[in-house]
């Protein structure tokens, strides 16, 4: 932790720029107009600050009590086509159509 | 009315089962807009799925019929459950029927409200970080957060899946205990559902209503101080005033220390936003859901759907919880807030060996005015101190109101170990007794 520790002195440490920020909507596919941009760079620099408060939680074992829930492989009853399809704005032949590849 | 505080986003029914006998014969039940309800639309509170209309309902809904509850509509909420005010919802805040200047608590505050102003007799939430217990102590009702894979999510539209657990409002402790007998207890559509006849120590017979007793004769209440630090003077008040009935009841108080806790809200909302990025990247307008008009390819086309469909707190958690796994900060956030979830559970864990509940203030603060925390999401995430350490050791937890300050409901929250809902059922039955 030693590196993020020696980067952590200052508000740049933080600090969001809205380059950043479109990074990440790009990311994320969600597209976001300029006032967003900056009104959210504002917040995440705030935001990711608090979450600074991390770096002093100890390293922990982390015991999971997990087994893996298992089912027979067999066909049952599910959606019918008609109603997987009943949401979607757009179909054909029994599919979904999706936007342009490119 | 109900429809004065903007409970309910659609009123529609579900007949119960006419010949079901039991609780919940005849009750009424408002359902969060996050869980399916076949034939009637489920939004999520969300522009996105405002048109959207579930081919089948979700198991707790499908339980509650069969128990004899009339569905009477689908409940008002922060879009996704991303909120603690229910004003992040599409179609408008929901008012709290105590005061209606104030906000209802959330995500699920459209239930609470419901069930407060007498819209309904019970009520379904979801509670991810508190999402059931923050709007029953703002409305001034009982609300119940059971331990993680005692209550089916099949059809609850997800938000964070490792977090997140549906539960019963209602105005009272039995009534909600009832609700969450019908609603409890393994469903193969998910696969993180226990049959409580394996998980050790859990009683596969238990009834939760049977609990509501008011017996705390002999019961060991811890007192963490790291919940009480930095609430409300007036909460603070008003839950230790409940406390000591409680002791006037024949329980036993003792302080306890939880440190981890104070990591608790950041180690949540740094898991919450990711496992949200990657549940949400469903959201693409394809299959299901309002899409863009968009002359753009694929990657244009699902951004402006996104653009459009999804408000500012949804894209805020989606873009951090993006940022927190992407390359270069999984370690930094993602992990760290791993380590501060392992180590919340150990804390719960070792206080459990010593008493048998946990007692706190379920809100730091008194309802907010509405409007007065939109604009600042980083003040909202801190009034989810004392809920979100609950959900991140999986556990179950009751709120209950505790009284009353400057007019306004305190809640009392009662954390109990895991699959121990009798125990914190039983202490908050105590509480309303008492009050």
């Amino acid at each position: 932790m030693s590196d993020t520790a020696a980067s952590n002195d200052g508000e740049d440490a933080t600090a969001v720029d809205a380059e950043e920020v479109r990074h990440v909507a790009e990311l994320a596919r969600v597209r976001l107009d300029d006032d967003e941009v900056d009104e959210f760079a504002a917040q995440f620099g705030d935001i990711l600050e608090y979450f600074e408060a991390l770096d002093e939680v100890p390293e922990t074992e982390r015991e999971e009590d997990l087994v893996n829930v298992m089912r027979p492989d067999e066909v049952e009853e599910g959606l019918t086509q008609a109603e997987a399809l009943s949401n979607a704005e757009e179909t054909a032949d029994g599919y979904f159509v999706g936007p342009k590849v490119s | 009315m109900a429809a004065d505080h903007n409970a309910f986003i659609t009123e529609a029914t579900i007949e119960g089962d006419a010949d079901a006998e039991g609780p919940l014969a005849d009750a009424t039940v408002a359902v969060k807009d996050n869980i399916s309800t076949e034939g009637i639309r489920t939004t999520c509170g969300s522009e996105m799925l405002a048109d959207y209309v579930p081919p089948y309902s979700a198991t707790v809904v499908d339980r509650l019929t069969d128990a004899g509850a009339t569905v009477v509509g689908k409940a008002n909420m922060d879009e996704f459950g991303m909120g603690t005010t229910t004003e992040t919802s599409a179609f408008g805040p929901t008012r709290n029927p105590v005061d209606p200047e104030r906000v209802p608590g959330g995500s699920s505050g459209g239930s609470a409200a419901a069930v407060a102003a007498g819209g309904a007799d019970l009520a379904l939430g979801s509670d991810t970080g508190g999402s059931v217990r923050c709007p029953a102590a703002f409305c001034g009702v009982v609300g119940i957060k059971p331990t993680y894979g005692l209550v089916s999510r099949y059809g609850l539209v997800a938000y964070a899946n490792s977090l997140e657990q549906i539960g019963p409002i209602a105005g009272t402790v039995e009534e909600a205990a009832a609700a969450l007998d019908a609603i409890a207890g393994p469903d193969p559509h998910d696969g993180t559902t226990r049959d409580l006849g394996e998980v050790e120590g859990a009683d596969p017979d238990a009834s939760y209503a049977a609990a509501a007793d008011g017996d705390v004769d002999g019961l060991t209440i811890g007192v963490p101080t790291e919940l009480f630090e930095g609430a409300d003077e007036r909460v603070v008040e008003t839950v230790e005033a409940a406390i000591a009935d409680l002791e006037a009841r024949g329980a036993e108080t003792t302080e306890i220390s939880l440190p981890s806790v104070e990591h608790a809200v950041q180690a949540y909302y740094v898991i919450a936003m990711a496992e949200a990025s990657s549940n949400l990247a469903r959201f693409d307008g394809v299959r299901y859901g309002n899409r863009a008009e968009s002359d753009g390819n694929w990657n244009e086309s699902f951004a402006e759907t996104r653009e459009e469909g999804f408000g500012a707190e949804v894209k805020r958690r989606i873009l951090l919880g993006t940022y927190a796994l992407s390359a270069g900060y999984h370690d930094k956030y993602y992990q760290k807030a791993q380590d501060a979830r392992a180590w919340v559970r150990r804390d719960f864990e070792d206080a459990f060996a010593d008493v048998d509940v946990i007692a706190s203030p379920t809100m730091p603060v008194l309802p907010f005015e509405l409007g007065e925390s939109l604009d600042d999401p980083l003040r909202m995430y801190l009034a989810d101190a004392n809920t979100t350490p609950v959900n991140l050791a999986n556990l179950p937890a009751v709120s209950v109101p505790a009284g009353e300050a400057d007019g306004l409901p305190v809640g009392l929250q009662l954390v109990g170990s895991k699959f121990d809902e009798e125990t914190v059922i039983r202490a908050a039955s105590a509480v309303e007794d008492a009050s």
